[in-house]
């Protein structure tokens, strides 16, 4: 079988695609792409579609071991394409979602129920052909599950906590969970819709708020993105406190995220310890950057305002207090036998569903899947930093606590490199107001690599696709919690942490 | 554990001093807010949060009201699980067309007396959001809204200043 380079060589080069190659393919090469992919030679990056003319389908793959990315795409003008997801289940949503919003149709798909068209919209395929919505529409078949004494239980959109708005279908077995099934897409915006023709000024601010909670790793791959099309050199300092800012919300999301998870258990001291300890970062992030969550604060071509003349000392106190305080939290959490009985072998993720669904983040690395775009691009200034990806295998709740652990830790020694190392300087290249190019853009968030995909045209977004990882992590969810007892569904479901908002764009 | 424990109890508390109620919000709750239903809740309100297709910043910020420098149980305000529970329906988000159902079906399913807050700037007007084939623009366009709390997001100060002011009203 032909290699990926091999049939990335093959194709039209898309000159204009930056900083890896983009080929447009023919159907048996996109074939052959998902036959790499299936055969695990490759990992999916990301699948999406755009209008245009006649429609096209465009899929990001990473190898396997060489870390090559490249950007293939498939000319649609029946409005068709060669399903990936026939041979490579994480596809699947994303194809179906394809098919909701552009009604570009994968052919010899298995499951072609709609995906984030829920039959609330006035449109069909708002993003392809826009027709006006059916006047009847086809009840959704979640699917069959057989077997004696079964019960379902149907939880959501509306949840019980202070939580997104998704839907959860359990077919169970006395306590025990048989299947349970997603439905997602009541968080959807349609947000690629509100891109298309943006300025990049708008788009920025639209890639902010993605996710709120990963708003600064959404705002530098999307200016990752939008710098490679328009070869656009970012300034050493810009650099840097992109990566401040990045680590700081990577420590407030763990921070909540162990807290929250032992809370799940009943264990509400840690809650408490370690909600003290988000709010702090969230406080010294305010005081640095002006906003809480940093929203904004990365555009493209660097970041909006430089730090306060005090940050260096905010920062140094915070982190005082952090290493005070958090391995006493952490000593609990390990000498607590009531929490490990909760946490230790409950919701286990097999290394090789993490493996095949490219699971990035906590959930990738708690079983095994040693990947996070920090090191494996290497991009500036994490070439210049010492850092260290934790990697474990068990694949539960307790590793994925551990995995958080580790990497607050490993974000408490980036910060302090960060410091030490903040080189002065301009903070902003200006961008030339009617640029035309294509980017690809990745970024590690606190949840794992969001991928931005822009094309500019006349200084505006023409085009812009922007994916959470956790369409690659939902999924899992559903695997892990089979076999499982209801109760613990909160707690494996918190040890995700998926986006909800991320994934239904 | 004993430790940690054994600490909070000599530290002093974390919990800082209200802020004083949101002018702009009392001005606001002034004309919705009527004297049976007061006499009816006296001092204490359970809260319930609705995400209608927010990018749950906001969610994250109502969050910290919980944490102990915050502490909005203090004041009689509390996070309840169900509609039925509610006094306050707190809604965020642009309002979702895939949401709408269900924001519709809290509000049926929240007992009267109730209130409605909605919290940030696409629970106002749709935000950046406005305008998409995806989203109806506004929580008043959907359930009627007592009491807006703007910011993108707002901060948990502004939040409780928000509910400081809807509290005084209700007392």
């Amino acid at each position: 079988m032909a290699s990926l380079t091999e049939i990335a060589a093959q194709g039209r080069r898309i000159e204009a695609h930056r900083p890896w190659p983009r080929v447009v393919v023919t159907a048996d090469a996109w074939r052959a792409v998902a036959g790499e992919l299936a055969a695990g030679r490759a990992t999916l990056l990301g699948l999406w579609a755009e209008a245009g003319a006649s429609g096209a389908v465009h899929m990001a793959v990473i190898g396997q071991d060489t870390s090559d990315i490249a950007v293939v795409s498939l000319e649609c003008p029946e409005r068709k394409f060669p399903s990936v997801g026939a041979r490579h289940p994480p596809a699947i949503r994303l194809e179906r979602a394809i098919q909701s919003l552009y009604g570009l149709e994968p052919i010899g798909a298995a499951d072609t129920r709609p995906w984030l068209d829920l039959g609330f919209w006035d449109v069909q395929f708002p993003l392809g052909a826009k027709l006006p919505a059916p006047a009847t529409r086809p009840g959704y078949d979640f699917l069959p599950v057989e077997g004696e004494n079964l019960h379902r239980i149907p939880v959501g959109p509306v949840h019980a906590g202070i939580i997104e708005p998704g839907h959860f279908r359990f077919t169970c077995s006395g306590e025990t969970v048989a299947r349970l099934e997603q439905r997602l897409g009541y968080a959807h915006k349609g947000i690629a819709g509100l891109m298309a023709g943006a300025s990049l000024e708008r788009g920025a601010r639209l890639a902010a708020r993605i996710s709120g909670d990963s708003t600064v790793a959404y705002s530098i791959a999307f200016a990752h993105a939008v710098e490679a099309a328009l070869k656009i050199e970012v300034p050493p300092r810009a650099r840097y406190l992109r990566a401040l800012m990045a680590e700081l919300e990577r420590l407030a999301n763990h921070f909540g995220d162990i807290g929250a998870i032992c809370n799940d258990a009943s264990f509400a001291i840690m809650h408490t310890h370690c909600g003290l300890l988000r709010e702090q970062v969230l406080r010294a992030a305010d005081a640095c950057c002006g906003h809480r969550l940093m929203m904004d604060r990365v555009i493209p071509g660097g970041v909006a305002a430089d730090v306060g003349r005090d940050a260096t000392a905010i920062l140094r106190e915070a982190l005082k207090i952090f290493r005070q305080r958090f391995p006493r939290l952490v000593e609990l959490y390990d000498n607590t036998a009531s929490l490990q009985d909760r946490t230790v072998s409950t919701g286990i993720v097999r290394a090789d569903h993490a493996r095949k669904f490219g699971a990035s983040g906590y959930v990738g690395r708690a079983s095994g899947r040693n990947f996070d775009v920090r090191k494996a691009l290497c991009y500036a200034p994490y070439d210049e930093l010492e850092f260290a990806v934790p990697v474990l295998s068990d694949g539960d709740v307790n590793a994925r606590i551990w995995i958080r652990i580790r990497e607050v830790e490993q974000s408490l020694s980036l910060v302090d490199q960060i410091i030490a190392r903040m080189p002065d300087g301009p903070i902003a290249r200006a961008i030339e107001p009617a640029g035309n190019g294509e980017g690809l853009g990745l970024a590690e968030g606190f949840r794992g690599d969001v991928l931005a995909a822009v094309r500019i045209e006349q200084g505006r977004v023409a085009h812009c696709h922007l994916r959470d990882p956790s369409w690659f992590q939902w999924p899992l969810l559903e695997a892990a919690i089979e076999g499982n007892i209801v109760a613990d569904f909160p707690l494996c479901n918190k040890s995700f942490n998926c986006s909800y908002s991320g994934h239904d764009i | 554990m004993r430790q940690t424990l054994f600490e909070s109890l000599v530290h002093g508390p974390l919990t800082e001093a209200p802020p004083t109620a949101d002018d702009a919000a009392l001005a606001e709750l002034a004309t919705s807010i009527d004297r049976l239903a007061r006499r009816r809740l006296g001092r204490s309100l359970s809260i319930r949060e609705v995400d209608a297709g927010s990018c749950n910043g906001c969610e994250l910020e109502i969050h910290a009201l919980n944490n102990a420098f915050y502490d909005l149980e203090r004041f009689g305000l509390r996070f309840v699980a169900s509609p039925r529970h509610a006094d306050v329906l707190l809604v965020t988000g642009p309002v979702t067309k895939n949401m709408r159902e269900a924001l519709e079906r809290t509000y049926a399913a929240t007992p009267d007396p109730k209130w409605v807050v909605a919290v940030g700037d696409c629970a106002f007007d749709g935000g950046i959001f406005a305008g998409s084939y995806a989203v109806v623009g506004g929580v008043s366009n959907v359930v009627p809204v007592d009491l807006h709390i703007r910011g993108c997001p707002p901060s948990p100060v502004a939040l409780l200043q928000g509910l400081l002011a809807l509290l005084q009203c209700v007392r």
